[in-house]
């Protein structure tokens, strides 16, 4: 069968990967675009999402998909195998509120704790912690979200099990650490060791410098604002 | 099976209205239970620990938040009668984009039209008034964003109708002026008896936003 699947990204995007580790855990081939998001960005992308102009997108047979966790569920629904949320009402339910969670609450208030002036930072902190704490119960003794395997969950919480860990890296905080949140910790480690999530994730020597560089300049621009 | 279906809400929720609109789509009985968001029932805090906000969908004890979760899981376990997503998986996701997008952007500048005064709401307005042009774009020509019938988008949408009112009041504009074709979907979903009878009237809830406004100190 003749599929043309693309995904135009970015190499550090966490939103971008999340889409490629979807594809790869289905067996998918696909080509990947590397688009420059900074800088320029091209006019395939702009046509194929004019509404938000953003990374990533999925091409399938010319037709566009957008927004990651859009892109997830289509992904679930289009090639169904290796499913990766549950099939049950409720426990799909029950899956879509963490995702829903970690976008709107975790991922986003993690990212601020990195970067904000020192002033603010013990308020964001502290709420950040509360958010992780809420996250780890949903894990309740599973190794991952997913339970025995990887699951929509767990593909959309790379964003704070690697990209956050590594921003933490940098700053110099402690965070996800082992002993304040001994089981998020240990599924951080347990998914970024899968085979399949080691060999797709960006490097960390290459993902360092870069979120180094993103850092200085939201800092920079926040103290213009 | 006894199906055991409860929803906690609060009567002018544009999100709450979403999952009545699809329990009375689907014809399901239910109980409602009007919380009271100053002082939480002990239920609630119980069935929405995380976030402790309504609407919670209680089916049979267990516990479903988020009211597009809600309309979606509301239409996979009661999927024999009028469905509100589409089957295909590249409609699902257009449909999925645009109920994203509701809630990411037309909530947001809706709440700072309301919500603000001055240069900040001059900037909210205009803003509120592209979203809206761009949602009326999508619809086109059809009767409803799912097409010849009421579907997800519909669901999503409708609830900010009984706003409108409030919302325009507040920035001193017209939507009807701006986008008439929205004003004409959103009247001719009115004429459905599910969404008729679950969106309050929208001097109620230009009156709620008032009392709202100085609650807040927003004059």
């Amino acid at each position: 069968m003749g599929e043309e699947v693309k995904v135009f990204g970015y190499w550090a995007s966490p939103y971008s990967y999340r889409a490629e580790l979807a594809l790869k855990l289905k067996g998918v081939s696909y080509e990947y675009i590397n688009e420059d998001i900074f800088g320029n960005k091209s006019d395939l992308l702009l046509k194929y999402n004019p509404v938000h102009k953003k990374v990533p997108v999925l091409l399938h047979n010319g037709k566009p998909i957008v927004e990651s966790v859009v892109i997830l569920e289509y992904i679930e629904e289009t090639w169904k195998h290796n499913l990766y949320l549950p099939q049950d009402p409720y426990d799909k339910a029950t899956a879509r509120f963490w995702i829903k969670f970690i976008d709107e609450k975790c991922f986003p208030t993690l990212w601020l704790a990195a970067w904000s002036p020192e002033n603010e930072r013990e308020k964001v902190t502290n709420e950040a912690c509360e958010y992780m704490k809420t996250l780890e119960s949903a894990l309740n003794g599973k190794k991952f979200f997913g339970g025995e395997t990887i699951g929509m969950v767990d593909i959309v919480a790379s964003s704070v099990g690697y990209f956050i860990r590594v921003t933490q890296e940098i700053m110099g905080l402690n965070l996800l650490s082992a002993d304040k949140f001994p089981q998020l910790f240990q599924w951080s480690e347990d998914f970024a060791n899968c085979s399949i999530v080691k060999e797709s994730l960006p490097p960390r020597d290459k993902l360092l410098p870069f979120v180094k560089g993103l850092i200085a300049k939201y800092q920079q621009d926040n103290a213009k604002a | 099976m006894a199906e055991e279906v409860v929803l906690l809400d609060f009567w002018p929720s544009l999100f709450g209205m979403r999952s009545r609109i699809a329990l009375a789509e689907k014809g399901i009985k239910y109980e409602y239970k009007e919380e009271d968001l100053r002082n939480k029932s002990a239920l609630l805090l119980q069935m929405n620990p995380v976030h402790k906000k309504i609407p919670v969908l209680i089916h049979n004890g267990k516990p479903v938040c988020e009211s597009l979760i809600q309309v979606q899981y509301i239409d996979e376990v009661w999927h024999d009668k009028a469905p509100l997503l589409p089957s295909d998986p590249y409609q699902k996701a257009t449909v999925r984009f645009w109920a994203d997008y509701i809630d990411k952007k037309i909530y947001d500048l809706g709440s700072r039209v309301w919500k603000t005064k001055g240069e900040e709401q001059a900037t909210a307005k205009k803003e509120f008034i592209e979203s809206l042009k761009l949602i009326e774009k999508e619809l086109g020509d059809k009767p409803y964003f799912g097409g010849e019938s009421f579907g997800y988008v519909d669901v999503a949408f409708i609830p900010f109708y009984s706003w409108f009112y409030a919302y325009e009041k507040c920035g001193n504009f017209s939507i009807e002026a701006e986008c008439p074709k929205l004003i004409a979907w959103a009247k001719r979903c009115m004429q459905k008896e599910s969404v008729a009878k679950s969106l309050p009237d929208q001097q109620k809830v230009y009156d709620f936003i008032l009392q709202m406004k100085k609650h807040f100190g927003i004059e």
